[in-house]
């Protein structure tokens, strides 16, 4: 994937935004298996009092991931 | 009458265990599968009067693709037709307000060829929610029956149930299609293992490693199709994913008549801006730690007294009533406090466990995860084990157990390996006799009372020796796995009351059941040590009583006390005291605390006990005449009293760091599936109380 796009790291409380892919493959199948799908809509709802982690919805439903893991997660800009 | 073998799958939060709870209601078992220890629960339940259903309840997963060890028990059992829990239907649970990812699981079943009952969970909430679903359309393009409930109340249960009993076909559907450049491997996996479908086939390549059913034989031939076919595992898990979630997309897309507007959310939205706050989340955080801690201290203490006074009762009834006898003894004196020993811990297990419950339930624990993880991180740590950890302070037993909830294997070891350093309640009658004994009544400035502060401070301790060795922990253990953490925010709800109850049930039948085999035969163990000796020195006993009394060294009345201290004296566990007395004199210890530690091993409570055996003082319930008795104590050699300030302060730092209690190590036996972790934990307790206790009494005195 492209290393200049914009992740889900770096997204705004309220943002919404549309996944692109995945930036490394690590953790990729299990994100994908949650419903962080390449189209699929993303909103940013609100990080954790220390920035980490963060509270995303995907697909109607409500999940937290890390920081490392929202940064692995493109979205289009 | 026939019997029918279901399972129980779904993702987590669909309210699996609420049907499984509404199915088979108080008539559940609670066990472990063959070798390892994932908790399994079945139950029996009368589907009518012809049919009874054996049902298991498997561990939450969202897809076939393991993460866990609990996740990986769900794959072997759908991939084994030889299984003993290999299904007759599978009752697939998903959650109505979350469609989408709950119906993954379901397309990897269809193609395993799995009879499959799809039951739509709450559908309450989806219908405030405002969403609409064609059933019979549901059912028609996933060629499967469809039922609605709602586990909570119970409703659609009865439909259900008759469902059930009716011959459920395999789908016909085929959700994944084989990719064609790997249909040479699938298929002559397919022909070699004579399965059934090509998904079958293809999970064998994919993952070899993850079903353990194969034998090594069996494991070598998949791995040489898949090197002769290239076939890399796991290449093609992503499209795979994809390609299920565009079927599950498209028949969402025709099956959804109104979609759900998100507006039934807005409450718990608007919880979580007040419970995720900056301020007011960690407060509301810690005001509820505080109240746990307080009612596992206060509405455990009057039980706990009362199963003490019952076991305690009952030996001193069946002493009278037996004959004399070593056979009478073991029961009186052994088996009976043995087992007190257990049951005395089921207090705090279960208001432990009711609160637990409650969190979890309601949805709150995981924002606990949510405000706590980067903090515990910096330790080694997940937000996960907070929990754990804040239990310790009341009982490492079901804090260990409550562990559980953390996926990622490394994170749970370290919160398992360093939370029975959290000073549990059984330190508190040990701190609280020798803080007492060393520490001036008085306050600080006026205000503060020394002792409490001093108690205060060994709590400390035990919480910076926790957090320093998870940091050491950290860089010491070797994960295969990177530590993730993906875990979904429930909406909150409230609890269901009656899952909360199963939950204590099935907590404290575990650890009565499973720690309490090893605490029992440790007990009894430590009963014979501390009850015969050689026979030759066991029975001088009695003729240096007589001895002592005829010249008028003690009375009459002191008889008894002094017997029983002169037997301990003579016994094994004396023998073991004396004979390590050379390895425990640095310290500032003789022989008689020396027997105090070897006995108190099981459990470090039992120190005050012995402590008052082997002083003759008898009562062991007054603690200050134990206390005045300590303090007269001399010590031979200096003349001066033996409980000094430096061998009290050295005894206080052994008991916040030692182990002492086996039923923590029999649970993390049973938590770690294998003796190498509960002894390593051992060994580094103790090398760490003894050498801090050293360099406390070398340098004080």
């Amino acid at each position: 994937m492209r290393a200049n796009g914009r992740s889900v790291a770096q997204m705004v409380p309220g943002e919404t935004a549309v996944i692109s892919g995945f930036i490394s493959s690590d953790l990729s199948n299990r994100l994908l298996e949650m419903g962080f799908l390449p189209g699929s809509v993303v909103k940013f709802n609100f990080s954790a009092p220390l920035g980490d982690p963060i509270c995303v919805s995907i697909a109607g439903y409500d999940i937290t991931i890390r920081m490392d893991e929202a940064a692995m997660i493109a979205i289009l800009n | 009458m026939k019997r029918l073998k279901i399972a129980i799958a779904g993702k987590p939060n669909s309210g699996k265990s609420s049907l499984f709870n509404q199915l088979t209601g108080l008539n559940q078992k609670i066990g472990n599968f063959p070798g390892v220890t994932v908790d399994k629960k079945t139950g029996v339940c009368e589907l009518d009067a012809q049919t009874m259903a054996e049902v298991i309840d498997l561990p939450g997963i969202y897809s076939l693709y393991p993460r866990s060890l609990d996740e990986k028990i769900v794959t072997e059992i759908f991939s084994d037709k030889r299984n003993t829990f290999y299904p007759h239907k599978v009752v697939l649970v998903a959650d109505s307000t979350n469609l989408q990812s709950s119906l993954l699981l379901l397309t990897q079943l269809i193609d395993l060829r799995l009879p499959v009952v799809l039951v739509l969970n709450m559908v309450d909430l989806a219908a405030k929610s405002g969403q609409n679903i064609d059933v019979k359309k549901l059912e028609q393009m996933l060629d499967l029956p469809v039922a609605l409930i709602n586990a909570r109340n119970g409703q659609g249960l009865q439909e259900l149930k008759q469902l059930l009993t009716k011959p459920v076909s395999v789908s016909s559907r085929c959700v994944y299609e084989i990719d064609p450049e790997i249909s040479q491997p699938v298929e002559k996996t397919k022909s070699h293992f004579n399965l059934e479908s090509n998904y079958e086939a293809y999970q064998y390549l994919q993952q070899v490693d993850n079903l353990g059913f194969l034998s090594e034989p069996e494991k070598n031939i998949i791995k040489e199709i898949a090197s002769q076919f290239e076939f890399f595992p796991g290449k093609y898990q992503g499209a795979e994913t994809i390609l299920r979630y565009k079927f599950i997309q498209d028949v969402l897309s025709k099956v959804v008549v109104k979609n759900a507007d998100s507006d039934w959310k807005k409450l718990s939205h608007r919880i979580d801006k007040v419970l995720t706050h900056k301020v007011w989340g960690y407060a509301i955080f810690f005001s509820i730690l505080f109240l746990i801690f307080q009612s596992i201290f206060a509405w455990a203490q009057r039980p706990m007294d009362m199963i003490d006074a019952l076991f305690a009762n009952l030996s001193n009834t069946l002493n009278g009533i037996f004959p004399e006898g070593p056979f009478f003894d073991l029961i009186t004196q052994g088996i009976i406090p043995g087992t007190g020993g257990i049951i005395i811990f089921v207090p705090q297990i279960a208001i432990l466990f009711a609160f637990i419950a409650i969190l979890e339930e309601s949805g709150y624990m995981a924002r606990v995860v949510f405000l706590m993880d980067k903090i515990m991180r910096k330790f080694g740590l997940s937000g996960k084990s907070v929990v754990p950890l804040i239990s310790g302070w009341a009982c490492a037993i079901p804090a260990i157990m409550a562990t559980r909830t953390i996926e990622n294997w490394k994170d749970r070891l370290i919160t398992i390996f360093v939370t029975p350093l959290m000073s549990c309640s059984a330190r508190l009658p040990v701190f609280a006799i020798l803080v007492a004994l060393i520490i001036p009544e008085g306050t600080w400035l006026g205000f503060f009372n020394l002792q409490g502060l001093a108690l205060m401070g060994l709590y400390l301790l035990g919480f910076i020796a926790a957090i320093l060795s998870a940091i050491v922990m950290k860089w010491i253990v070797k994960a295969n796995e990177k530590s993730f953490l993906i875990m979904e925010l429930p909406t909150y709800r409230m609890p269901k009351w009656s899952n909360v109850g199963y939950t204590i049930v099935e907590k404290t039948k575990t650890f009565v059941f499973e720690a309490g085999k090893v605490i029992l035969a440790i007990s009894i163990v430590l009963w014979w040590l501390a009850s015969y000796g050689p026979s030759n020195s066991m029975s001088g006993v009695d003729a240096q009583v007589n001895r002592e009394i005829s010249e008028g060294k003690i009375t009459e009345a002191e008889r008894e006390n002094q017997t029983m201290a002169y037997k301990l004296e003579h016994s094994y566990a004396g023998i073991i005291g004396k004979s390590i007395e050379p390895i425990i004199s640095p310290l500032g210890y003789d022989w008689k605390i020396g027997i105090a530690l070897i006995t108190s091993f099981a459990a470090r409570e039992v120190f005050v006990g012995t402590i008052a055996t082997i002083y003759s003082v008898g009562n062991t319930e007054d603690q200050t005449t134990i206390k005045s008795r300590l303090k007269a104590e001399k010590n031979p050699e200096t003349g001066g009293p033996r409980f000094t300030f430096a061998t009290g302060l050295s005894l206080l730092i052994f008991y916040t760091f030692a182990m002492q209690c086996m039923s923590t190590l029999a649970i993390v036996k049973r938590e770690t599936n294998g003796w190498k972790w509960p002894m390593l934990q051992l060994t580094y307790m103790t090398v760490l109380a003894y050498t801090s206790a050293l360099l406390v009494y070398q340098v004080l005195s």
